[in-house]
């Protein structure tokens, strides 16, 4: 159906979609994680509360997630310039993505960590654990089933976000498929790279959803 | 020197603009390895009491000594490390519900830093000594209530804590296991010879192991001493209310009504004689047996009787002077207490 070029072209767009979802998704984390954790703790009735850092974060966090993705993408050409030497290509994509997911995942952290028992870290605290030890010994483990489902989600997202910066330029399968089958009018390379990030999307949600029921001790 | 004292406490809180305390000027001092009850109502602040020992609350004003040492003169720091020596379970257990049995035991350990081989080893013994060595790798989904609480116990113990602090540790349970963690309790204090605190709004947890008891009632110590003396004559309403436990017990139905109804207790040595066809036969006149029971107080069988007596004010008199030169402690209640 299609010849040796377009194949490759295909693979390699599925590579380039994979690195810029996953890099950004682990940069994310590298950043959003820890934003999540101080969100917890520093929220009224967390370990540590103190408003005015709990004040500025949240504003920030919704203030970066209130910019449609694409905006974003377009507001930090600058910037991402700056970083990487290019604005576009799939490595310089990955710098809006980042920006874009850290927000995202201190909020999916907060929550999941928010849901921990208050009882089990007041335990904790009777038994003289620091707040430190609480974060990384209690808070993190216990939401470890919903910190893994917030993980999925994200990727998930990302991966979408990664398709849409194809429009400026992006690379992976979203750029393939604005240059085939928008520019060039080939529907049939369009409704692949479409079929393929059906695939990669499935296959995500599923194996994170199967790790995070994996580790879960809950309810068996 | 006590192992905790509690000297003037208070603690106020601030809710919605209202300032309620918690706590007020409460002094008591609890002995080493004794089993001492602290019992109220809901809302009576006695969980806020019972968190001040172990500085999770820190107080207003007042102080609390644990072996001597003044808590509020601890840095951060060394209030944690005098943490361990205080061990704390929950009514709601509050196990790591993403650990299992060995490592939720394992944890205090783990926290104070004890290599991980050295620290199963301890796991393991605590856990013979709970009985739950088979559960060892057990998940807290995959217990009962009592087996979790027996868990929680095994991990408050882990640190060789010199006091242990039940917060409404039996509350969550049937009577059943109520009984058997209780009797586990009174071991590990026998055994131990730890002192333990124990928190609950159910006086015959207080009766089956506590050897002394506080009544706190809106955050105000009303009423302390020995169980057997505070059981036999209770001096205060909320100690009355605690003791019968359900109001329907002293006004059973509206027939039944007496004009005075008076609450005697038996010990062991007074129970011999009868008391109450004595009673009937000296004033001729008829008493009516409104409830009766026996129960365990720490170790020591107690009988308990609550009489309607005869209309005739004289003749009333004449009978709880008559018991109380009987030796009985002899008490009354009013009507719906």
């Amino acid at each position: 159906m299609f010849d040796q070029k377009i194949i490759e072209m295909l693979l390699e767009g599925i590579r380039d979609t994979l690195y810029m979802t996953l890099v950004s998704a682990l940069m994310g984390y590298a950043v959003g994680l820890p934003l999540g954790v101080v969100l917890n703790v520093t929220r009224s009735g967390g370990l540590k509360p103190n408003r005015i850092i709990y004040r500025i974060l949240d504003i920030f966090c919704n203030i970066i997630r209130s910019i449609p993705f694409l905006i974003l993408l377009i507001l930090l050409i600058p910037f991402t310039r700056a970083l990487v030497g290019q604005s576009y290509g799939s490595t310089a994509t990955i710098v809006p993505l980042v920006v874009c997911a850290a927000p995202y995942i201190a909020r999916m952290v907060e929550s999941a960590l928010n849901e921990v028992d208050a009882g089990v870290i007041e335990a904790a605290r009777a038994m003289g654990a620091s707040n430190m030890q609480i974060i990384l010994k209690v808070l993190l483990v216990e939401a470890k089933t919903s910190l893994v489902t917030g993980a999925t989600i994200t990727t998930g997202v990302l991966l979408g976000y990664s398709a849409m910066s194809g429009t400026v330029g992006g690379g992976g399968l979203g750029d393939i498929a604005v240059r085939y089958g928008y520019y060039r009018w080939k529907t049939d390379i369009m409704l692949v790279t479409v079929a393929l990030l059906i695939i990669i999307f499935q296959i995500i949600q599923n194996l994170g959803m199967k790790v995070a029921s994996g580790i879960d001790h809950r309810k068996k | 020197m006590s192992e905790i004292e509690i000297k003037n406490l208070t603690k106020r809180f601030e809710a919605g603009g209202h300032e309620i305390v918690a706590l007020n000027d409460v002094s008591l001092s609890i002995e080493k390895g004794e089993i001492y009850g602290i019992i109220g109502m809901s809302g009576a602040g006695k969980s806020t009491l019972v968190r001040s020992i172990n500085y999770l609350e820190v107080p207003n004003e007042g102080r609390v000594l644990i072996g001597g040492t003044d808590l509020s003169k601890l840095s951060e720091k060394e209030l944690r490390i005098k943490r361990r020596d205080i061990g704390m379970i929950f009514q709601g257990f509050n196990l790591l519900e993403q650990k299992n049995v060995i490592d939720n035991v394992c944890f205090p350990l783990e926290i104070s830093g004890m290599p991980k081989k050295k620290a199963r080893e301890k796991a393991r013994e605590l856990l013979d000594t709970v009985n739950l060595s088979d559960k060892e790798k057990s998940y807290p989904s995959q217990l009962s209530g009592g087996q979790k609480q027996r868990v929680a116990i095994a991990r408050a113990l882990a640190t060789n804590p010199d006091i242990l602090l039940c917060d409404e540790a039996t509350s969550a349970l049937d009577p059943q296991t109520t009984e058997s963690i209780l009797s586990l309790l009174k071991e590990i204090n026998e055994k131990l010879n730890i002192t333990i605190v124990v928190i609950t709004h159910q006086m015959s947890v207080i009766t089956d192991i506590c050897s002394k008891v506080a009544i706190i009632e809106n955050g105000r110590l009303v009423e302390e001493g020995l169980v057997e003396e505070i059981f036999a004559s209770p001096k205060t309403d909320v100690a009355r209310e605690l003791i019968a436990n359900k109001k329907s017990r002293y006004s059973p139905i509206d027939s039944l009504k007496s004009e005075r109804v008076i609450r005697i207790v038996f010990s062991e040595n007074s129970a011999f004689e009868p008391v109450i066809s004595n009673v009937i036969l000296k004033f001729n006149a008829p008493v009516n047996i409104l409830g009766a029971d026996t129960r365990n107080v720490g170790g020591k069988a107690k009988g308990e009787i609550l009489l309607g007596l005869p209309d005739d004010e004289d003749i009333q008199n004449h009978i709880i002077a008559y018991l109380k030169e009987r030796g009985l402690s002899v008490t009354e209640v009013r009507e719906g207490v």
